[in-house]
C-alpha cells in the first residue's frame, strides 16, 4: 500500500498542467545550451561571422587586390599573417573577403530556394490530387538529374555570367528537397481536425495555409534551412573550386582552395589553400552541430533537455 | 506487384525522353555545331554552308532531334571536335576507370558503414555509439573536395605513401600482376576520400532502423521465447534492416557522378568526370552532351531499379 502511494505521487505531480509553455525560441535555445558541441559551435560561428563582416568592412579592398610581384608566395610573416598568393596578394585579406562572399551567397541561395520549396510544398501538400501528383513527378525528375554536371554546362553556356545569375541557377535546382519535406508535413497537417474545422467555417484556403498550417511547420523549416545552409556553402565553394562558381573578381573561399590544383602550391605553399579549406570545414561543422540541436528541439521525442 | 512494376517502368520513358530533349536544346544553345571542328584552311565558307545544308543543320529542331536521338540509340555518339575522334572511343577506357572507382568507393563505404551502423544501433547511447554518431556528423558536414585535397596533401605529398595522380603506372604492361597492383595503388587515395564520407546515409539508416525495430512486438516475442540475444539480432532484426540497403545502390548513382567530378579532378584520375571537365573547358560540346546524357540515363535507370528492388523487399512501398 505504502509502495503504491509513494510511486503514485510523482505521477500525479507530472500530470498537473503547467501554467507556462516554452516557446519555439526557448526550446531551441535550451536545446543548444544542453549540447556542448552546439553551444561551442554557436560561439565559434558568431565569432567567425563578426570577424568576417567587420573585417571586410574595415579592410582596404584596393590594398588586398594590389599585385606585388616581388612578394609572390611569401611565407606567413608579420606583414602578411597568412602569407601571399601567386600575385603577391595578402591571403588573410582574401580569406576574409572570400568568407564573407561565400557565407552571404550561401544564405541568399538558401533563402530563395527555401521560399520556392516552401511555396511549392505547401501548395502540393495542401491541395493534393492532380496538382500534387504533377508537382511530385517533376520533383522526382529534377532530383535524379546529375545536378552538378548540368549546372556546370549551364554556367558555361549562359551568355552573361555574374553573381545573381549564379544564385538563380543554383536556386532553380536546390528547392526540390525542401518542397518534398514541406509537402509531406503539410499533407499530414491538412488532414488534422483544425484544418477541417476551418474549412467548414469557410476560411479561404490561402488563409488556412498561411496562418494555420505554416506556423505549425516553422520549427521544421528553421531546421531545414540551417542544415541546407551548410550544404549550399559547400556547393558554392565546390563549384568555385572547379572554376565554375564565382568569378575571380568576387573571391570565394573556393577560389583560395582552387589554387591547390597547382601541385607546387598544394605541396609547398600550404598557407595559400589550407586556411580556406579548414575555414570551410569549420563553418560547415558549426552550422551542422547547431542544426542538429535545433532538429532535436523540433522533435519532442529527441530532446535532451 | 506486376502493376507496380509496369507503372514504375513506364514512368522512366517520359523521364528519359525529357532528359534527352533538355540536353538537345541545351546543345543547340551552345556556340558551334557538329561541323565547327572541321573548320580549317582546307574548307572555304561556301563549302561549309553546303555541308551544313547536307548535314541537316538547317532543318527544324524536332527533325534534328529525331535524327540525333536515333543515332545515339544506335550507339553513334558523334565526333569530338577537339580530339578528332569518335566520342565512343574517347569514353571507352575512361568509363571503365570511373566504374572501377565508383564500385570501389561503394564497396569500401559499405564495408565501413554496415558494421558501424549495426554497432551503433545495437548499443545505443554507449560511448561507441556516441563516437560513431560523431563520425557521422563529420562525414555529413565535410565537403568532398576539401577532404579529398587534405587526403592528397597528407598521404600523397607529405607522406608519399600513394601515387598522387593517374589510374595506373605508365610502365606497367596490361595483364601483368604489376599492372593490377599499380591500378589498385592508384585507387587507394580517391577511394579513401570518397568512401569515408559516403558512409553517412547507410550508418544513419541502419542505426535508426535497428533502434526502431528492437522495440517491436515480434522482437519482444522472440526474446520472451528465450531466443539468445545474439540470435535476436542476427536473425530477427538485421534481416529486416539490412535488406533495403541492397536496394539503395541505384539511388547512389547521382551522388557518385557528382563525386567523381571532384575526385577525378583532384586526383587527376582519367575517368568520365575528368573528361567532362576537360571537354567543357575546351568547349567540346559534342562530348559534354553525351556525358550528361549517359550520366542522367544511368541515374534514371538506377533509381528505377532501386525502386523495384525496394518494393520487392518491402511490400508496404507498393501501396504508395
Amino acid at each position: 500500500m505504502t509502495v503504491n502511494l509513494s510511486s503514485s505521487t510523482p505521477v500525479s505531480d507530472s500530470m498537473q498542467p503547467k501554467t507556462t509553455y516554452a516557446s519555439l525560441g526557448n526550446t531551441m535555445w535550451s536545446e543548444i545550451k544542453n549540447d556542448k558541441m552546439a553551444l561551442y559551435s554557436l560561439i565559434l560561428l558568431t565569432a567567425i561571422l563578426v570577424t568576417v563582416y567587420t573585417g571586410s568592412f574595415l579592410l582596404d579592398l584596393e590594398k588586398i587586390n594590389r599585385i606585388d610581384l616581388y612578394n609572390i608566395y611569401a611565407k606567413p610573416s608579420t606583414d602578411n599573417w597568412l602569407g601571399t598568393d601567386y600575385g603577391g596578394r595578402d591571403i588573410l585579406g582574401t580569406l576574409i573577403i572570400g568568407a564573407k562572399n561565400s557565407i552571404t551567397i550561401g544564405v541568399v541561395i538558401t533563402l530563395i530556394s527555401g521560399l520556392i520549396g516552401l511555396t511549392v510544398g505547401l501548395i502540393s501538400g495542401y491541395f493534393g490530387g492532380i496538382i500534387d501528383n504533377v508537382i511530385m513527378r517533376i520533383i522526382d525528375f529534377i532530383i535524379i538529374l546529375p545536378f552538378l554536371m548540368i549546372i556546370i554546362v549551364l554556367i558555361t553556356v549562359v551568355p552573361v555570367f555574374n553573381v545573381p545569375v549564379f544564385i538563380t541557377m543554383l536556386s532553380i535546382f536546390l528547392w526540390t528537397g525542401k518542397a518534398r519535406l514541406i509537402r509531406s508535413k503539410t499533407l499530414a497537417e491538412s488532414e488534422l481536425d483544425y484544418v477541417n474545422a476551418s474549412k467548414t467555417l469557410g476560411t479561404p484556403n490561402w488563409k488556412i495555409i498561411v496562418f494555420e498550417v505554416l506556423p505549425n511547420l516553422s520549427s521544421i523549416i528553421i531546421v531545414n534551412l540551417t542544415l541546407t545552409l551548410a550544404g549550399n556553402i559547400g556547393i558554392e565553394t565546390g563549384l568555385t573550386y572547379l572554376g565554375f562558381g564565382l568569378p575571380e573578381s568576387v573571391p570565394s573561399l573556393g577560389t583560395l582552395v582552387s589554387y591547390a590544383s597547382n601541385p607546387d602550391v598544394i605541396q609547398h605553399n600550404w598557407w595559400v589553400w589550407l586556411p580556406a579549406s579548414l575555414l570551410i570545414l569549420v563553418i560547415m561543422l558549426c552550422i551542422n552541430f547547431i542544426g542538429q540541436a535545433l532538429k532535436r528541439a523540433a522533435d519532442a521525442r529527441q530532446r535532451l533537455s | 506487384m506486376l502493376k507496380f512494376l509496369l507503372r514504375r517502368t513506364l514512368i522512366m520513358i517520359p523521364q528519359l525522353f525529357i532528359l534527352s530533349v533538355l540536353i538537345f536544346l541545351l546543345a543547340k544553345s551552345m556556340p558551334g555545331d557538329a561541323l565547327t571542328g572541321q573548320i580549317g584552311p582546307q574548307i572555304d565558307a561556301e563549302r561549309l554552308i553546303e555541308l551544313r545544308e547536307k548535314a541537316g543543320l538547317n532543318d527544324p529542331w524536332h527533325e534534328q532531334y529525331a535524327r540525333w536521338i536515333g543515332n545515339v540509340i544506335q550507339g553513334d555518339f558523334g565526333k569530338s571536335a577537339i580530339y578528332q575522334q569518335k566520342v565512343t572511343n574517347l569514353i571507352g577506357d575512361r568509363l571503365g576507370n570511373t566504374l572501377l572507382l565508383s564500385a570501389s568507393i561503394l564497396l569500401v563505404s559499405y564495408l565501413i558503414a554496415i558494421p558501424l551502423g549495426i554497432i551503433a544501433g545495437r548499443w545505443t547511447d554507449s560511448w561507441v555509439d556516441k563516437l560513431i554518431v560523431w563520425y557521422n556528423y563529420l562525414a555529413f558536414a565535410t565537403p568532398l573536395f576539401v577532404f579529398a585535397l587534405i587526403i592528397l596533401f597528407i598521404f600523397g605529398f607529405t607522406l608519399q605513401w600513394f601515387p598522387i595522380g593517374g589510374s595506373v603506372d605508365i610502365q606497367a604492361d596490361k595483364g601483368t600482376m604489376d599492372y593490377v597492383l599499380s591500378k589498385t595503388e592508384h585507387l587507394v587515395l580517391p577511394t579513401m576520400a570518397g568512401s569515408l564520407l559516403a558512409t553517412f546515409g547507410t550508418i544513419q539508416y541502419l542505426r535508426n532502423e535497428i533502434i526502431d525495430t528492437k522495440i517491436k512486438d515480434f522482437v519482444k516475442t522472440a526474446r520472451s521465447k528465450g531466443v539468445p540475444e545474439r540470435k535476436v539480432y542476427s536473425q530477427h532484426i538485421f534481416r529486416n534492416s539490412l535488406l533495403p540497403i541492397a536496394a539503395f545502390l541505384g539511388y547512389e548513382i547521382t551522388g557518385l557522378i557528382g563525386g567523381s567530378i571532384f575526385l577525378e579532378s583532384i586526383f587527376s584520375y582519367p575517368g568520365l568526370g575528368q573528361l567532362f571537365l576537360s571537354s567543357i573547358s575546351s568547349r567540346d560540346f559534342s562530348v559534354v552532351n553525351i556525358l550528361v546524357l549517359i550520366s542522367g540515363s544511368a541515374a534514371i535507370v538506377g533509381t528505377m531499379l532501386s525502386d523495384l528492388i525496394l518494393s520487392w523487399v518491402d511490400p508496404r512501398i507498393r501501396v504508395d
